[in-house]
Order: structure tokens, then C-alpha cells, then sequence
């Protein structure tokens, strides 16, 4: 079980106006803003659930997977995954969960793929038997069979996204953190992946969070959704409370985003 | 244990994996070695009692640094972690159940092993047979060389300590460059990398052997060759020891206070 109970998050950042000018000016006297990445932020989520994450570029969807996998330290509230404080116990914490970045590789850059399993195997402590299951099982649902033997500086975007996924989820995480998932894929590669996530949640029970800017992503895998923006939860419903008529998604969600004014 | 060992196999085989890159280094380092013996040469000429050294140890002196290059020049830091503060892909290091400090400890040793291993084997192995005193001197004893080898890789891992001190300290300032150039600079002059230390005036060099650097490649380069009494070696090994502890222990620290504070750049 996820809580965050009035989590707020804010960074710093320094601002200047464009110019030559200005950045002299700067080098004298800088001026921060601080920007409430996460304002007060509460939310439950059960064992086995698929929330669904969205809200515009710069809501505070990454700053929320960044903390509940304990990467990054709230500045107050309290965040309990299964009892534990995720930035308190990292490594405790980060046995039991998978995280995908999108935008990121966790791939070595100048070796085969399957190198990187095989690290991965080791860093997990995954028993050979069960990862021997897990890649057969990966490498199937996700054709990566033509992939694994080749550097992965060398795959296209699409290919290392699969290798990737797969990587996130050798060592069956509970608990699985999607950061935009799908980005790149194909759309046979983008039916595989999301066919892969419900079968992980139906046969393993995990748990899956899942931030996207893709809305057939969330149609096609979630129950639930959160919608945050400007670091403020906004709505927590399901998909049904947010189409209300039958409108394709992706105008509802625009149509939500310019109500709440975010 | 054993997952730091497999970061240490992986980048050791990546690091085996660039020939061309090491073909280069081996050219590289016997055109400097040799420059540097014909300069020591032409000082030896005008006056062979004012060193400190004799000519032929200072000459296996520069052989061995060569061919150990890689353990211990303080520039070759792994860019790749760097990168990874730089842009973020920390983020995923940090979803490991693993030490940041000990993984890239362990990657670090990987790295400047793999590189050695490819490169010092040709340079000594043809060093050996330049004729004397230009040439790789056999060591002074079996006893020296067993201390060579100890103290060789007591240096490897100071250095490596002291890399991860960088590493670590770019979480606070973003950009490697400053502290790169700062703490590279000191090394290779502090070191030994430059000149021997015995070539120091005789005040400075007490001092600097007192400093942290003068435990990475100073130690082993200098009993290889017979060059320190025995209680000069003890009080060096019992440095080196202290070095790596009180440096490690700092590094794991600083690296607790980081990540705790850490900003994942790059959203």
C-alpha cells in the first residue's frame, strides 16, 4: 500500500531574463524562484491497483515517482510504501520496486543487452532458475530475442525502450513505476508493452503506477486516475468520471487541463 | 558482495573491449618514456652526484610509471559518472539496491584495471630488454618486489578513493570542471607524476610525504628499485593504509549527505 499524505516538494531555480546584459547583471546578483513542485499532495493507493498519473508538463508527475522511489527526499509530509519510508531505507526499498524512465537509459552504453540483465540479475540477487523464467518470459512478450546480443548504443529508440522495460521487471517488482513508458514505441511494440503490464498486474498481482502524456496508455491500463497540476491534486476518480460524454480522450483531458486552468 | 563484483566484471570486460584506444596509449606512453629518460640523462651528465636517485633507478622509475599510467593518473575519471549527475540518469542508479559510493568504487578499480592490464604488459616486457641504464631495471629483491606489488595497488585504491571524492562532490557543484582541474593539478604535482618526490628540496618533501598524494604511485614506483630504507617503507604502508581509510571514510560520508540532498537534473 502507497501513502503520501501532505507531501510537498520545491526546488529552486534561478532565473534570467535573455541577454547579454542580464547575464552580466546575474553574475552580480541572482534572483531564485521557487517552484512548488509537489504542494500538499495526499493520495492512497492499494495492493494490485493501476493508477493512471497525468497532468501537463511540469504538473509534478516525476517529482511524485522520484520520491516514492526514493530517489528524492520530500521536504515534508510523510511517504510510506509498504511501511517503509522509500528515501529513508533506499536500498531496502529499492529491492522491491521497478522503475522505467522513459527518457533515461539504465542500459550499458557499449556492451550487449543481455550484459546488463546479467548485472542486473546479479545486483537483485535473482536466483538462476527465476531468471531464466523472467527472461524467456521478457523476451517473448517483448521480441527481443534479435535485440539482446547487440550494444545497446546501437538499438533504435523504440528497441532499447522494449530492452529497457524489460530490464525494470527481471526481479518481478511488487511494485512498478511507469515515467512515460511508451515513449518511442511502435504501434505493434506500444500494444505489446501494454498487454505485457496487464498480464503483469493479473498473474503477479503488482501493483502499477503509470505516468504518460499518451491517454490510450490510460484507457487501455488503468482503473483509476490522478490528475495533478501546478503540484496540487486536482481530481482522483476513475476514467468514466472524466469522459462523461463520449468524447475522444485526449479533447476531455485538454478540455479538463483548461478548466482547472493548469 | 558478489554485485559489486559483477559491476567490477562488466566494466573490466567493456574496458577490454577498446584496442585501439590501448594501441594508442602503448605508442603514447613509450614516446614519453623515452623523452623523459633522454631529458633525466642530459641533468645526470652535468652532474650525476646532485640527484638524489641513481640514473638507472630513476629510468625504471619512468618505465613503471608508464606502464602503470592507468592506475594512477588522476585524469582518467570515468566521465560516465559524471555524465549521469550531469543529466540524470542517476536517477536510475539510485533504484539500485546497491551503494553508490561502493559501485562506483568498484567500477573505478574496474576501469583503470582493464586499462593497465592492456597496456603495461608490452611496455615492460620491452623496457626489460633496453639496455642498461636506459632500460627497466629487474627489481631489488623478491622481497622489494612483493612490497611493489602491495604498495601498487594500496596506491590504486587511494587514487580511486580520491577520484570518488570528485565524483561525489559534483553532486554539490553540477559541473566536474573546476574540481577536476584543481584536484588533477595537485595530484599529478603532488604525486610524483611530474618529478619524483626525492627530487623535492629535502624541507618540502618532508611535508609532502605526510600528504595524501604522495601515497598513490610515489610508494611503489620507489621500491621497486631498492630506492627506500626499511623504516622509510614501513612508515609509507602504514601511510598509505591510514590514507585509504581516513579517504574512504570521508567519501562515504559526503556521499550519505548527497544523496540525500540530490536534484535529479534533466526532469
Amino acid at each position: 500500500m502507497i501513502t503520501m499524505d501532505h507531501v510537498c516538494k520545491s526546488y529552486k531555480i534561478a532565473k534570467r531574463n535573455a541577454g547579454f546584459g542580464e547575464a552580466c547583471k546575474a553574475l552580480f546578483h541572482r534572483e531564485y524562484e521557487v517552484i512548488h513542485a509537489l504542494n500538499d499532495v495526499s493520495f492512497t493507493i492499494e495492493d494490485g491497483e493501476m493508477v493512471g498519473y497525468i497532468g501537463p508538463n511540469g504538473a509534478g508527475k516525476s517529482s511524485t515517482i522520484k520520491i516514492l522511489s526514493g530517489i528524492l527526499t520530500a521536504d515534508s509530509g510523510t511517504v510510506l510504501v509498504d511501511g517503509r519510508v522509500p528515501y529513508k531505507n533506499r536500498i531496502e526499498h529499492v529491492r522491491q520496486i521497478g522503475v522505467v524512465f522513459g527518457q533515461r537509459t539504465q542500459l550499458w552504453w557499449d556492451v550487449p543487452v543481455i550484459d546488463s540483465f546479467e548485472l542486473l540479475r546479479d545486483i537483485y540477487s535473482i536466483s538462476k532458475a527465476q531468471y531464466k523464467q523472467s527472461l524467456e518470459e521478457l523476451t517473448g512478450l517483448l521480441r527481443l530475442e534479435e535485440l539482446l546480443r547487440s550494444p545497446a548504443r546501437q538499438l533504435s529508440l523504440g528497441q532499447r525502450m522494449r530492452c529497457e522495460i524489460a530490464a525494470s521487471l527481471l526481479h518481478r517488482p511488487q511494485l512498478l513505476f511507469l515515467d512515460e513508458p511508451t515513449i518511442g514505441l511502435d504501434a505493434v511494440s506500444k500494444l505489446a508493452v501494454r498487454d505485457f503490464i496487464l498480464k503483469q498486474n493479473k498473474i503477479h498481482g503488482t501493483t502499477v503506477i503509470l505516468t504518460t502524456h499518451d491517454m490510450q496508455d490510460i484507457e487501455a491500463l488503468t482503473s483509476r486516475i490522478i490528475l495533478i497540476g501546478k503540484g496540487r491534486i486536482l481530481m482522483d476518480g476513475t476514467l468514466d468520471d472524466i469522459k462523461r460524454g463520449n468524447d475522444s480522450i485526449d479533447e476531455t483531458v485538454a478540455e479538463l487541463y483548461r478548466a482547472y486552468d493548469i | 558482495m558478489k554485485k559489486y563484483f559483477s559491476f567490477f566484471r562488466l566494466r573490466f570486460t567493456m574496458g577490454l573491449q577498446y584496442r585501439a584506444a590501448a594501441l594508442a596509449g602503448i605508442v603514447t606512453q613509450f614516446v614519453w618514456g623515452f623523452m623523459e629518460v633522454m631529458v633525466y640523462r642530459a641533468f645526470y651528465r652535468a652532474d650525476a652526484e646532485a640527484f638524489p636517485m641513481s640514473f638507472s633507478a630513476t629510468a625504471s622509475y619512468i618505465w613503471l610509471q608508464q606502464a602503470f599510467l592507468a592506475f594512477f593518473a588522476a585524469w582518467m575519471m570515468e566521465n560516465e559518472i559524471f555524465d549521469s549527475i550531469i543529466n540524470g540518469n542517476i536517477a536510475y542508479e539510485l533504484c539500485r539496491p546497491v551503494s553508490i559510493y561502493h559501485m562506483w568504487f568498484a567500477r573505478s578499480i574496474a576501469n583503470r584495471l582493464s586499462r593497465a592490464v592492456l597496456r603495461c604488459f608490452p611496455i615492460l616486457f620491452v623496457t626489460a630488454f633496453v639496455p642498461k641504464p636506459y632500460g627497466m631495471e629487474a627489481p631489488a629483491s623478491l622481497f622489494h618486489f612483493c612490497l611493489f606489488l602491495l604498495t601498487l595497488l594500496l596506491g590504486l585504491a587511494v587514487t580511486v578513493s580520491f577520484c570518488m571524492l570528485v565524483y561525489v562532490l559534483t553532486f554539490f557543484t553540477i559541473s566536474p570542471q573546476g574540481l577536476r582541474m584543481v584536484f588533477t593539478s595537485a595530484v599529478e604535482f603532488l604525486a610524483g607524476a611530474v618529478i619524483p618526490l626525492p627530487f623535492f628540496p629535502e624541507r618540502v618533501q618532508r611535508i609532502m610525504e605526510l600528504l595524501p598524494f604522495a601515497s598513490m604511485q610515489n610508494v611503489a614506483l620507489r621500491i621497486y628499485s631498492g630506492s627506500m630504507t626499511m623504516p622509510q617503507m614501513q612508515k609509507a604502508i602504514a601511510l598509505q593504509t591510514f590514507w585509504l581509510i581516513a579517504i574512504t571514510l570521508a567519501g562515504r560520508l559526503l556521499c550519505r549527505t548527497a544523496e540525500l540532498r540530490v536534484t535529479v537534473q534533466g526532469g
